[in-house]
């Protein structure tokens, strides 16, 4: 019963539906042929309107994320390289979100690219394990 | 394509003697949509709701449920639950729900049961018995129970637990079909807020803001609720 997402309602409520979905398939949890859940159980796990939902499916035919086989349901698109398309956009956006953040605090795209450096060079355990919390 | 309108609000004025209740008041719903009506009290929410429900007739304007004037016929159609208490003290829950299954056809016993158990509410219990919270709750089973093509809900939150308020939501959603629409007033917009589709705000009996709820999220970079409060301070 308990909302498995948590929504910022100052955003769109469907685009994040969407992006929640471009995730679940960029991971893999979504491969490209699954079908989406109904509208009506996808309202009801998320606590959104069943029109907010059948918004977001829209987009992600738009998109060319999803499509709707009639009377069958919404399912991932069967295109190729749709994961690998998706995997990308998304480390685009975390990319210029972390751009943004660091200009933000004053520094050039080059002091963000030795950070980077610098942190990877840590070793993978520190990166996943330290990542979050160096700034407490 | 043409979509059909469920409710049509034109220019519609409400006095109660030399009180304007509702002056000039137009909107219009699409099957299977979400109304929220928000406002602070004395707003003319409730007033609105009655209108829609065929309870009282407009001073001035046009109303359309259902393509009719409200009435005996639409009122057949439509599920209006008042913000006042309207259950029996005397009886039992599983007695109310017989009640309303005599007034009204459309009533489905087997989705009252269902509910019943959603809403964790026994069939025995003397409605005196009933804590508010889950009052509120049976109010809405009686609604929510029936195939009505329209759904008027009056501040089912006002005055209820933030328990109850979830499972009123859940509720609301659980039984929500593609042809039916509602229509929900509130001044709590945080708990109502992702089951809007359309919005329009009153004050003093006017509306001053009206439009598609994620437009407007999208529009302002504001939640509903945020919208709300910087419109009444």
């Amino acid at each position: 019963m308990k909302p498995v997402a948590d929504f910022d309602e100052r955003r769109p409520i469907y685009l994040q539906i969407v992006e929640l979905i471009c995730r679940r398939v960029a991971r893999g949890e979504l491969p490209p042929g699954a079908r989406l859940p109904s509208l009506r159980d996808l309202s009801q796990e998320m606590a959104v309107n069943p029109n907010t939902v059948q918004r977001a499916y829209q987009e992600l035919e738009r998109l060319g994320v999803a499509a709707t086989k009639r009377g069958q349901g919404t399912f991932v698109a069967e295109i190729p390289d749709l994961v690998a398309r998706l995997r990308r956009e998304l480390a685009v956006r975390a990319a210029n979100n972390y751009l943004r953040e660091l200009e933000s605090l004053g520094f050039s795209p080059a002091d963000a690219l030795r950070f980077l450096a610098e942190r990877t060079k840590e070793g993978d355990d520190d990166l996943v394990g330290g990542g979050s919390t160096e700034r407490k | 394509m043409m979509t059909l309108s469920v409710v049509e609000v034109r220019n519609v004025s409400k006095r109660y003697g030399p009180t304007v209740a509702l002056r000039g008041v137009s909107l219009e719903l699409e099957a299977g949509r979400v109304l929220g009506v928000l406002g602070p009290n004395g707003s003319g929410k409730s007033t609105l709701m009655r209108l829609m429900a065929g309870l009282s007739q407009p001073s001035a304007g046009q109303i359309r449920i259902l393509g009719e004037k409200p009435g005996p016929s639409t009122r057949a159609r439509v599920a209006y639950v008042p913000e006042v208490d309207c259950l029996y003290p005397s009886l039992r829950v599983e007695e109310m729900l017989d009640l309303q299954a005599r007034f009204f056809a459309d009533f489905d016993r087997t989705q009252a049961a269902e509910l019943l158990e959603f809403m964790h509410l026994t069939p025995r219990a003397a409605v005196r018995s009933l804590s508010k919270g889950q009052r509120a709750r049976l109010k809405l089973i009686l609604a929510l129970a029936r195939r009505a093509d329209l759904i008027l809900l009056d501040e089912p939150f006002s005055g209820i637990d933030p328990p109850s308020r979830e499972r009123i939501l859940q509720g609301i959603l659980a039984t929500h079909r593609g042809d039916r629409s509602l229509i929900l007033s509130t001044h709590l917009v945080r708990e109502a807020e992702k089951l809007f589709d359309r919005v329009v705000f009153l004050s003093k009996g006017e509306i001053f803001l009206a439009g598609d709820a994620e437009a407007l999220r999208q529009e302002r970079g504001m939640s509903i609720e945020e919208i709300f409060r910087e419109e009444y301070n």
